[in-house]
């Protein structure tokens, strides 16, 4: 087994096995150190940042928010890792010489043509939905994954299997007939 | 090292490893949901399998205490769905599309706008979810040993890694 993929990268059993032992060296590090583990809790940061955006607009409204205030707790970290995320990607680009000014994705330019506005207004809704429905689910497949799954927990196994199912009927019709990303 | 140290190192290293795989592309993400390539699940997998061995070795050795998630049945059923549809659409999740930016696909933004309204809309409508889907039943923190009935942890784990093995052979068989 090479460690490059065909076609470029890594490849993604050895990448996604360091990143279980990057999880396991934080909560081994968050045990000895903080006596609590790190909880990895992205969809916090968004909503917080909406908290901040709504506040600006309309204080009086926002401030009255009960979801607001419940997702209050803990939103440094879950900002910290956001931006350790993009600075981790950001790294990888730019060492591995793979960042590239890109913005409609060859595989939706194939089956939806080059309309950036089309690509962009989809972007903004499929958004919307997706952090509509990890709200409510209580978060997304990093968080289920890495914070649910991996402990055993079932409804991190749940959360996943429904986040892919949901994701694959809908792939499914947007492809159409005879797979029209091909 | 504070919370936020701890969260941007763990947060770097996941970003790092993420973009060196390709998973944060559009077309990996969504190439997984169509199962035309599964670099993001054996991704996921792998993580999941080497990092809840670690795990719950350390929690055998009294280093950590494992936290399960509740289980809010309507909250992550539906939800869940709506998520998947979403991300399908989309192409990132709210954990990946930062690093697609990193990456330069800067039409994610227009994903970073939506997120936040929906987001916002959520905020808007908790109120009338908390008293209907997410009362519907809610199971509490469960872990698959539990549910199992007093099944050992590490047998629970030996049976995620014979279906995780059955599911790479099947992705390597199928050539995605």
């Amino acid at each position: 087994m090479t460690h490059r993929k065909k076609g470029g990268g890594w490849n993604p059993y050895l990448a996604g096995a360091l990143a279980g032992l990057a999880v396991i060296g934080a909560a081994y590090i968050g045990a000895k150190v903080k006596s609590r583990p790190l909880t990895f809790n992205v969809v916090s940061a968004y909503v917080q940042t909406a908290a901040v955006l709504e506040r600006t607009v309309l204080p009086a409204h926002a401030v009255r928010n009960a979801y607001f205030k419940r997702e209050a707790v803990g939103t440094a970290g879950a900002f910290a890792l956001v931006a350790g995320l993009f600075l981790g990607a950001l790294a990888g680009s730019v060492s591995g010489r793979d960042f590239q000014w890109e913005g409609v994705p060859p595989l939706w330019y194939k089956r939806f043509g080059p309309n950036l506005l089309k690509r962009c207004g989809c972007g903004f809704l499929g958004g919307a939905a997706a952090m509509f429905g990890a709200c409510l689910a209580g978060g997304e497949p990093i968080q289920y994954g890495l914070n649910g799954a991996v402990q055993l927990s079932v409804s991190g196994m749940v959360a996943l299997v429904c986040f892919f199912s949901g994701g694959a009927l809908a792939g499914k019709y947007l492809a159409g007939k005879g797979n029209r990303y091909e | 090292m504070n919370d936020a140290w701890l969260a941007v190192l763990t947060g770097f290293l996941l970003g790092f490893l993420m973009q060196k795989a390709r998973v944060l592309r559009f077309d990996r993400q969504v190439g997984a949901l169509l199962f035309r390539d599964m670099s993001v699940f054996k991704f996921m997998l792998s993580a999941i399998l080497i990092g809840g061995t670690g795990l719950q070795m350390l929690a055998d050795a009294h280093v950590i205490r494992l936290a399960y998630e509740p289980l809010n049945a309507g909250g992550v059923l539906i939800g869940g769905l709506l998520f998947g549809t979403g991300w399908a659409v989309a192409g990132y999740s709210p954990g990946t599309e930062w690093g697609a930016l990193a990456e330069g696909r800067w039409s994610a933004f227009c994903v970073t706008a939506g997120l936040l309204a929906g987001a916002m809309l959520y905020a808007e409508s908790y109120p009338i979810f908390k008293v209907t889907v997410l009362s519907w039943k809610d199971f509490g923190p469960l872990s698959l040993p539990k549910l199992l009935k007093g099944t050992s942890p590490w047998m629970c784990l030996a049976w995620l890694w014979g279906g995780g093995m059955v599911a790479f052979v099947w992705c390597e068989f199928k050539h995605v």
